[in-house]
């Protein structure tokens, strides 16, 4: 078993915080981190990423009241 | 903005649907097409023809509910249809979008290789200069710029990168919905997050360096 380079470590990001690497890798994945600074703070940034993109606002549209009336009457007699 | 209610469980919707509950049909309605608009303006050219892949989407799913056999959750299902209707749109709109694995795809780096020792170096592989710190949330960067960053980010992704990290972070739904919604395996799906997820950490970084105060800037390196 060798250990990770940084650089292998960030291709496994996502599968790591997926809960998605066998066993075996994520053990490595966890000691490289207990002992890197720049790839703790490279996981901890995609985290924040992630954070910052579930955090965006809805957008600011909803059906128009047209639409809205048309798919409910739709809904009422739908076309058979 | 019309009032967001607690939807009623899935059974409980699905069976409401079924004999035309128009209260039932009009809370999802208003719940969901919100959300579904931001996934079909993914997929599709044009916020107008978004809104109208929206409405199409919402008549299939009057015409389909019948159907419906409970393997997903209903807004899983919803949303596969959403999805389905976009991509049949944007194909009509001349905008391809290949769904398949598309070679090299997933085999180049997501960081700068630049950034890492090479093998003349005494540490191979590893950062040359660990990646700066960004300010925290409470540091005074206006969280409204901050997501405009993150808007113009997405905007520049491959379409397939953009519909996946748009369900699965902007969304919220899990690994497993999302496969199921884009008919996509685990490893293309994960593929596609992992280099979008690369991708836009990386504007932000890009953000971050460029705003920070100088003094501060030139203090971040090991």
């Amino acid at each position: 078993m060798t250990d990770l380079n940084c650089d292998q470590l960030v291709e496994l990001v996502t599968d790591y915080l997926d809960g998605a690497l066998d066993p075996e890798t994520e053990r490595r994945v966890a000691d490289h981190l207990a002992g890197c600074d720049g790839c703790t703070t490279y996981v901890q940034q995609v985290r924040r990423t992630i954070t910052t993109l579930g955090s965006a606002p809805p957008p600011d549209v909803e059906l128009s009241d047209e639409a809205r009336a048309a798919l409910l009457a739709a809904f009422r007699e739908p076309p058979s | 903005m019309r009032a967001r209610a607690e939807l009623p469980t899935d059974a409980d919707l699905v069976h409401r649907l079924r004999t035309r509950d128009e209260h039932a049909f009009a809370l999802v309605l208003d719940a969901w097409s919100g959300g579904m608009a931001r996934v079909a303006r993914s997929i599709v050219s044009t916020h107008a023809s978004a809104d109208e892949v929206v409405q199409d989407a919402w008549l299939a799913v009057v015409q389909g509910i019948g159907s419906f056999e409970g393997r997903s959750s209903l807004k899983t299902w919803v949303y596969r249809i959403l999805v389905n209707t976009a991509k049949r749109r944007a194909i009509r709109e001349g905008r391809h979008v290949s769904w398949s694995p598309v070679a090299g795809e997933d085999d180049t780096p997501t960081v700068d290789p630049a950034r890492f020792g090479g093998p003349g170096d005494p540490f191979p592989g590893h950062w040359l200069a660990f990646p700066a710190p960004w300010p925290s949330p409470e540091q005074g960067m206006l969280a409204g710029e901050v997501q405009s960053q993150v808007e113009a980010a997405l905007a520049e992704l491959p379409d397939r990168q953009r519909v996946v990290i748009t369900l699965r972070d902007v969304e919220g739904y899990s690994s497993d919905d999302v496969c199921s919604i884009l008919q996509i395996s685990a490893a293309n799906q994960r593929v596609l997050l992992h280099r979008a997820r690369a991708f836009v950490r990386g504007k932000l970084e890009e953000y971050f360096v460029a705003s920070a105060p100088t003094d501060v800037g030139s203090e971040v390196r090991p």
